[in-house]
């Protein structure tokens, strides 16, 4: 490895660690209060101090948000499948998914409250319903493009319309599912802290939410990296399943 | 009675208002075992006959037969192969080759219990066209002349009665393409399946079929017949013989006279 590849990979953290320093600097220079803006070693201790708190709220966030996800997988691949393959269900439906995805999921809340009453269910809806959009549309679009000639292929040896399916429609559509689930499972995590904090007694929006009505603006501020970190542990995950499922759609990679 | 028959065959797309006449009246026969080309400017509707014979779309006029049945939707079990090798890139080169026999019967009701018998016999084809190393490659590894090789292989798998090929090598260059006359030739003359050849190349076309059918446009329609007598197997130097050169060159006069 050269010295410029080193830096490269290092690139992410020197910029988040001269974004903390400005940060920090930028609290002392102003002398600004605690409770407007805490500086980043004080977040840091808080963190620390209150880890095991935090892991907990963070742990009713993460399962949450992953249960909403593998709904959103399972339902979003049935109907991703259904709307790519059957134009029928395509103009029946697909508006009326893009009116929905158009509503504020915040909006859904207190209505999920009064039916689902308080504690994780709501949490799980709303990360199903704000995440499985994605997974519709891309499983869709990897059904809907696939090649005429790979068709007339199938169609001239004689392959039912399950069969394309199953042999190229699917195969073809995984790239697309698995390039969505990266988007999906950040809007996970944003669908349950939103249910968490419009009105929750749980998660680490809930801790965050009574956090700030105490003025600790330094556990607050821990919570939102909690939040960022579970986020990107996640990306990465699907990121990783992703290249190992479709090494295909990465040839480039691979040949060079 | 001949294998493939054409009776005044016309297809018109409508888009919208517009309808488009893309073959007029094609009348032509093809018997069992004849490797058959066609030729013709773009937009001719040389495609649109492979269509009509394969029953991917229907005739909107006239009649079309193929072993003695209408055809009126998809006929079952040919053999296909497009400019593009359309390989799928999910799949080894070896696992494209098996693809037919996971779709046509009886091969794909003893698909899976049989599976080294199929694997020995895509093996031995993929010899045939010189592949047998890159069987277990992914078909982006491979070249353009081996996709389009495999791309062969997958279409003649099933050993189909009637194997339609829509312009194979027209994406090659000229050198990997008249390699590749060779490879099909020889596949032919081993196999002796029914063949339809849709180029723009005159003397592929040549090289390959026994008999030549050249279409002219607007609309599309078969303008001449004519049966290619040169004995095989012909090689790279029959292409450089006075007989084959004259050939070429009364179906290029021919395509020239639509346009004077």
């Amino acid at each position: 490895m050269t010295r410029r590849d080193a830096l490269r990979i290092a690139m992410p953290w020197l910029v988040i660690a001269v974004l903390l320093v400005v940060w920090e600097l930028a609290c002392i220079f102003f002398d600004l209060p605690e409770i407007l803006l805490p500086r980043p070693t004080r977040v840091f201790v808080v963190f620390c101090q209150r880890f095991d708190i935090l892991l907990a709220f963070c742990w009713d966030t993460l399962w949450t948000s992953l249960m909403g996800f593998l709904l959103a997988i399972a339902g979003g691949m049935l109907l991703g499948l259904a709307i790519g393959a059957s134009a029928f269900v395509y103009s029946g439906l697909y508006p009326l998914l893009i009116a929905f995805n158009a509503v504020p999921k915040v909006a859904l809340v207190p209505i999920l409250m009064i039916w689902v009453g308080v504690g994780a269910l709501p949490a799980v809806i709303t990360a199903f319903v704000i995440s499985f959009f994605p997974i519709v549309v891309n499983v869709a679009t990897g059904l809907a493009t696939i090649e005429p000639e790979m068709r007339d292929v199938l169609r001239s040896l004689g392959a039912s319309r399950t069969q394309i399916l199953l042999k190229v429609g699917i195969p073809r559509a995984m790239p697309y599912l698995f390039a969505s689930l990266k988007v999906a499972i950040t809007l996970a995590f944003i669908g349950s802290v939103i249910s968490e904090t419009v009105g929750g007694n749980r998660g680490i929006g809930f801790l965050m939410l009574s956090a700030g009505a105490r003025n600790d603006t330094a556990t607050t501020f821990a919570g939102l990296f909690a939040i960022a970190i579970m986020g990107v542990m996640m990306y990465a995950a699907c990121a990783l399943v992703e290249k190992r499922m479709t090494r295909w759609a990465f040839r480039g990679e691979i040949v060079g | 009675m001949a294998f493939v028959e054409l009776r005044g065959a016309s297809l018109t797309y409508a888009l919208g208002r517009d309808t488009t006449l893309a073959l007029a009246d094609a009348t032509l026969s093809i018997e069992k075992g004849e490797f058959v080309a066609v030729v013709g400017p773009s937009g001719c509707g040389k495609s649109t006959i492979m269509k009509l014979v394969t029953g991917l779309m229907p005739a909107t006029a006239g009649e079309v037969e193929v072993a003695g049945n209408k055809v009126r939707t998809p006929i079952k079990g040919v053999g296909m192969a497009f400019q593009n090798p359309t390989l799928m890139p999910w799949r080894t080169t070896l696992d494209n080759v098996l693809l037919p026999m996971e779709v046509v019967q009886p091969h794909r009701g003893r698909f899976r219990r049989h599976r080294a018998e199929y694997v020995d016999r895509a093996m031995k084809l993929l010899g045939t066209v010189g592949l047998a190393d890159f069987a277990l490659k992914f078909p982006w590894q491979l070249s353009g002349g081996m996709q389009q090789r495999s791309n062969l292989c997958r279409a003649l798998i099933h050993e189909p009665e009637l194997l339609m090929l829509d312009e194979p090598f027209g994406a090659l260059d000229a050198f990997t393409r008249e390699e590749m006359w060779g490879v099909m030739q020889a596949l032919w003359l081993e196999r002796r399946f029914t063949g339809v050849l849709v180029t723009h190349d005159l003397r592929e076309a040549v090289y390959l079929a026994d008999t030549v059918h050249v279409m002219c446009r607007r609309p599309g329609r078969i303008v001449m017949t004519r049966r290619i007598d040169l004995p095989r197997p012909r090689t790279l130097a029959t292409t450089f013989q006075p007989h084959f050169v004259e050939l070429v060159r009364e179906l290029r006069d021919r395509i020239q006279q639509e346009h004077d």
